[in-house]
């Protein structure tokens, strides 16, 4: 269980986070979802006392974490793959980790075999790909057996038999009882792993629901659209207020008019069409919610 | 990499009454001393350096040369030892910082001064014990070097020289001189020694405190390099009436006068008394070590 409530953090001018106040219940995959910027980090770091907030509290399991009495034995994160000293070997991190909180040593073991990092265990971590990285937070994450489980964006840097894996032990672990908080930049990534989301934009709250009604909270849908007469259906679908986004493979995304609307107005200017198809994403919930709150766009 | 997918394997073992303390935190910080190449290289590189350096200033005196300062000259490598050393100082903060381990470090022991305690007692109990066997070491060898070479005694042979030219030296001259070696029964000889052990260790534990307020290992070992080595030079360069009253506060100067059984070094004009002077630079240490503490509690990690 973590409960965040009126949290708020600047970085000199920039607010971080903004009066943010969410549950996280045990037993289910909770995704943090937002774009990069917007602050997840940052809420992640401040659950985990590596952070003070400037103003608000967030608790783990009813505590502050600095008074937890064994905090690896209660929460286990995952902050930023690799952070970890490059000339140390697996085991050895590890094992100083499990040293703080009296933790056996047989239990490094069990943790390197559990993420498959067995053979490499006396390798140092500097020699590791990204992907090695992130299985060794994970089990630095787990070493304490803890009930409370944070991951920071745990699948950068997989592969996709990697991603797979993080997807199932989540569930696993949400499924023995555990609370667990899994941030993405990736709606589509938190569709497949996450049960509720608490999505946020610019470090405010945009929505805390669950994946169900989220999706079924969107209103704007696209709509897909293949047609001999690109041209002259863009022109006409860009008069009647809607966008157009010409896709590669010679279709186009219409969004701003309904599939019935496209079709009405293709009959209307004699165009024919060989595809009308609505595509509501999570994606396109995902966009339209935190539209406002993007920080930083891309250009294209 | 294919990992065996199954829930974490279940794991029977009640936490300990009470909470991370101290001593836990002495135990992960020794395993993480250890277990990086870098302080066993480190210690290596200080080992030659301040024994080495020994040996080079001591056996390649003439046999004519008189030393002023036999105990000095044997411990000549701890100015070049507290640079190795100080870097292992810096390291064993920055390194956190530069690798981005001190979130784990501090979410393992959430409370951080008791993280940079377990830092500081384990640091400094390992550099108090190499570099008192590397103060003795240096002592003995150059020593041994040193009385190879003067089998007479600078006392003796200065005799000797006078009595050729028929001059006679008066008998508390010649004790003054005393001989080309020194040796630990010698008055001010154990202090020198041990205090030049105390002296590397204390400052290799300023170069920690430094670390924990910059959190750079490049700009740490910049603010330490400036401390030692660079702040005499630039006193030295000041008119005499400044330098008279700054100089005695520096650590390099401190080690100097601790390092000296013949007085004090000229160049450091009025100084303070070798423990004074010690006293002062363990002051410094914890005050730098103090601020540190502070900036660790009050900044974000």
């Amino acid at each position: 269980m973590i409960e965040a409530r009126g949290l708020s953090k600047r970085f000199g001018n920039v607010v971080a986070v903004d009066d943010l106040s969410f549950d996280v219940r045990p037993g289910a995959v909770t995704g943090f979802l937002g774009p990069n910027g917007s602050g997840k980090s940052t809420t992640m770091r401040m659950i985990m006392g590596l952070d003070s907030p400037l103003s608000g509290t967030v608790t783990v399991l009813g505590r502050r974490y600095h008074d937890l009495p064994w905090p690896l034995r209660e929460v286990g994160g995952l902050l930023e793959a690799k952070a970890i000293h490059p000339g140390r070997s697996a085991r050895a991190h590890l094992l100083t980790l499990a040293r703080s909180n009296a933790i056996p040593r047989g239990r490094v073991d069990e943790v390197l075999e559990l993420v498959g990092l067995t053979s490499v265990a006396g390798r140092r971590v500097g020699k590791f790909s990204l992907g090695m990285g992130q299985r060794l937070g994970i089990a630095a994450a787990l070493l304490g057996d803890p009930s409370v489980l944070l991951f920071d964006e745990p699948v950068n840097g997989l592969d996709p038999e990697g991603i797979r894996w993080v997807r199932t032990l989540c569930k696993e672990l949400a499924g023995e009882g555990r609370t667990v908080f899994v941030s993405s930049h990736l709606m589509a990534e938190m569709a497949l792993t996450a049960d509720h989301l608490v999505v946020i934009g610019k470090g405010k709250l945009i929505a805390e629901t669950s994946v169900a009604d989220f999706v079924a909270g969107s209103s704007r849908q696209s709509v897909k659209v293949r047609t001999p007469a690109l041209v002259q259906l863009s022109d006409a679908v860009t008069n009647a207020g809607g966008t157009v986004i010409t896709d590669r493979d010679g279709s186009m995304t219409v969004t701003g008019l309904s599939a019935p609307e496209v079709g009405d107005l293709a009959a209307s200017i004699g165009v024919a069409l060989h595809e009308l198809t609505p595509v509501a994403s999570l994606e396109d919930a995902f966009m339209e919610l935190t539209d406002e709150a993007v920080e930083f766009r891309g250009g294209s | 990499m294919t990992a065996a997918l199954e829930a974490p394997a279940p794991f029977e073992n009640p936490p300990p009454p009470g909470r991370v303390g101290l001593r836990r935190a002495i135990s992960a910080e020794w395993t993480k001393l250890w277990s990086v190449r870098s302080t066993t290289w480190t210690l290596v590189a200080t080992g030659v350096a301040v024994v080495g350096l020994s040996a080079l200033s001591t056996g390649t005196v003439s046999s004519s040369d008189i030393i002023g300062d036999p105990t000095a000259r044997s411990l000549v490598g701890i100015f070049l030892g507290q640079l190795v050393f100080g870097v292992l100082g810096v390291l064993v903060m920055s390194a956190e910082y530069g690798t981005g381990t001190i979130r784990a470090t501090l979410s393992a022991v959430p409370r951080r001064p008791v993280v940079l305690a377990a830092k500081i007692l384990v640091f400094g109990a390992v550099a108090v014990v190499v570099s008192e066997i590397l103060a003795f070491a240096a002592f003995w060898l150059g020593q041994a070097l040193l009385s190879a070479k003067h089998s007479l005694g600078s006392s003796a042979a200065i005799t000797q020289h006078a009595h050729q030219l028929g001059v006679r030296v008066p008998h508390n001259i010649q004790a003054l001189l005393s001989t080309g070696s020194a040796s630990l029964g010698q008055p001010g000889v154990v202090r020198a020694v041990v205090g030049a052990g105390l002296y590397l260790a204390v400052l290799g534990l300023l170069a920690l405190g430094l670390a924990t307020i910059i959190r750079h290992t490049a700009g740490a070992i910049s603010a330490f390099v400036g401390i030692v080595l660079v702040l005499p030079l630039i006193v030295q360069a000041l008119p005499t009436s400044i330098s008279n009253a700054v100089a005695r506060y520096l650590p390099a100067n401190i080690g100097r006068v601790l390092f000296s059984t013949h007085g004090v070094p000229d160049s450091i004009g009025p100084a303070f008394s070798p423990w004074t002077g010690f006293a002062l630079l363990v002051a410094y240490t914890l005050v730098v070590l103090g601020l540190g503490c502070w900036i660790l509690v009050h900044r974000d990690a």
